[in-house]
């Protein structure tokens, strides 16, 4: 039985006459890596912000560690750690301060910050660069800044949200190795994301959300397998004969899409959709042939692409 | 130590961290343009006005001015305390956004910025005092006295402009700020002449301004005895009361707004 540390029922988050967040149910398990993956304006970060007890809660049920935020935000608070979209590093203090400060809002001594700070730079690869300013540092260098903030008192449950939008794909992957070894010790993570790879990588289990509703939940293979078909084929055709083919495909495969630059056929045997293809004398310029991604179960679950 | 006072300290602590790298860069603001309007106006314009056709003030002119200037100093840095470094933390860095991820909340980021603001003031002001008492403008005595009315004439224009800052959209409002109402402040609200100079139709307007209000404060204060031409006969607790109750009417809604603007 694990426990249940984030917990909502009907959560709805309201501004004025716009449903940001729509009467949506989740729990999050202790020790979970938890995503939510959805497109821009879908409301993860609303429902994040809720969570950190920074947005107050319109209607519905949450609790975080069984504490309801609109009571007691701020025991919330102290133990969580919160790595927001848009870093707001303090531009003005160096690299160790900025961690610093933190440490002493979280009531922390001096003696106890200190270590922790170096202990925080080495995970984050920015031990040189301690007592730099903020303000020079690459993109990918602040977020881990960031990250390493969001750690200086040890929280029980770490907040991110969208860790690795604009950021190049070096910096990405070394922010995903980071995240891994949260993971891996046994760190409890919330990550908003609308990437799809960093949803299959991260995510233990995760909910889809597309205009404040939950779509979806479940880990990142039984979401495929439940709404997506085992392997996709992609075809791609010569200008001004897509729309032709696309009138031919029906009955090919379980399900195809026709998107603005290809057609999707969701098979549970490629080989055969092939050859079905061939046989009815469509020859498409490109053919390809995959497994199927969360992005399938995102097409299919909101009948649009999610990058808008 | 998690009480509000605690918590308020902590966001303090942070800031004088800040201060240690960024005073430099408000050292003309702060230090050297206030010396300057004494030295110009104090010393060289003093002359005139001190030997000039039959003095109308009982105090000698650089001494007049210094007293305003404590207050009007206090005024520039307040008002400045409260304009940028805000729109800084809601909207071009961000930082009070985080802050209240941490178990600190609106109330203890204004809480805390006041503190600061006090010691700020403190201090901005104390150098100010020592370079008065130098160019033999103000006795030790009077230069200090005047302190903590000043501070608290800052502090008014910090709070007031703080709650004022959390309604503007974006930055554009704030010079705007400035040059409309800080501005002329300094210049017609007894800094740097008794407003009984002004024409009578305006002297009302200047009564109202809290800078009015500061100076007289610091006067009454620093240079007690003095007679009718440099001081009104309102009475001292008007000034106080003024001031004190714009500075809490300035933290109660700087709370309010603060709150709702970064927690939506």
């Amino acid at each position: 039985m694990t426990e249940s540390l984030v917990q909502a029922r009907g959560l709805t988050k309201r501004f004025g006459d716009f449903t940001a967040v729509d009467a949506i149910d989740f729990d999050i398990s202790k020790g979970e890596a938890f995503g939510f993956l959805g497109p821009n304006g879908a409301g993860k970060t609303s429902t994040m912000k809720m969570i950190t007890t920074v947005s107050p809660i319109t209607e519905g049920k949450l609790t975080v560690f069984g504490i309801d935020p609109n009571v007691d935000g701020r025991s919330i608070r102290q133990r969580i750690g919160v790595v927001p979209q848009e870093d707001n590093l303090d531009l003005e203090l160096t690299v160790a301060e900025n961690l610093y400060i933190y440490g002493r809002y979280h009531d922390m001594r001096k003696s106890e910050i200190i270590p922790r700070i170096d202990e925080l730079l080495d995970f984050a690869q920015l031990t040189e660069r301690k007592d730099s300013e903020v303000e020079p540092l690459s993109g990918g260098m602040k977020r881990r800044l960031t990250i390493a903030r969001a750690l200086i008192n040890s929280p029980d449950l770490i907040i991110l949200d969208e860790p690795t939008t604009g950021l190049d794909p070096q910096a990405r992957h070394l922010l995903w190795d980071r995240l891994y070894r949260l993971k891996r010790d046994g760190a409890t993570l919330i990550i908003t994301t609308h990437y799809m790879d960093e949803a299959e990588q991260l995510c233990d289990r995760l909910v889809v959300m597309d205009q404040g509703k939950v779509a979806a939940e479940g880990s990142p293979r039984q979401l495929i397998q439940r709404y997506a078909p085992r392997e996709v084929v992609e075809l791609r055709f010569h200008d001004g004969q897509m729309d032709a083919a696309a009138l031919e495909i029906g009955g090919l495969a379980q399900r195809s899409e026709v998107l603005a630059d290809r057609v999707l056929l969701y098979t549970e045997d490629a080989d055969d959709t092939q050859q079905r293809l061939h046989s009815r004398g469509i020859n498409p310029e490109q053919v390809l042939v995959r497994r199927s991604t969360l992005e399938d179960v995102f097409l299919r679950l909101t009948g649009r692409g999610l990058i808008d | 130590m998690t009480t509000s006072l605690g918590r308020s300290l902590r966001y303090a602590e942070s800031e004088v961290i800040a201060y240690r790298r960024t005073w430099r860069g408000t050292v003309i603001t702060s230090f050297v343009n206030p010396v300057f309007f004494l030295a110009a106006m104090g010393a060289f314009l003093g002359t005139l006005v001190d030997e000039g056709t039959g003095r109308t003030l009982s105090i000698p002119y650089i001494t007049f001015v210094a007293s305003g200037l404590m207050a009007a100093n206090a005024m520039q840095n307040g008002a400045g305390d409260g304009s940028f470094p805000v729109m800084a933390g809601i909207i071009w860095r961000k930082n009070f956004h985080g802050t209240i991820t941490t178990p600190l909340g609106p109330a203890d980021i204004v809480w805390g910025r006041l503190i600061w603001g006090v010691g700020r003031l403190v201090f901005v002001l104390l150098v100010f005092a020592v370079i008065a008492v130098r160019f033999g403008a103000l006795e030790i005595g009077p230069a200090l006295t005047a302190i903590p009315p000043a501070v608290l004439t800052g502090i008014a224009f910090t709070t007031a402009i703080t709650a004022w800052t959390l309604t503007q959209k974006d930055g554009r409002s704030l010079s705007t700020l400035f040059r409309f109402l800080i501005v002329p402040m300094f210049l017609f609200s007894g800094t740097f002449f008794p407003i009984s100079q002004l024409p009578g139709w305006l002297e009302p307007v200047a009564y109202v301004t809290p800078l009015f209000h500061g100076v007289e404060l610091v006067r009454k204060f620093a240079l007690p005895g003095v007679d009718e031409s440099i001081i009104t006969s309102i009475p001292t607790w008007v000034h106080f009361g003024y001031l004190l109750v714009m500075a809490a009417v300035g933290v109660y809604l700087s709370i309010r707004l603060l709150d709702k603007r970064i927690k939506p």
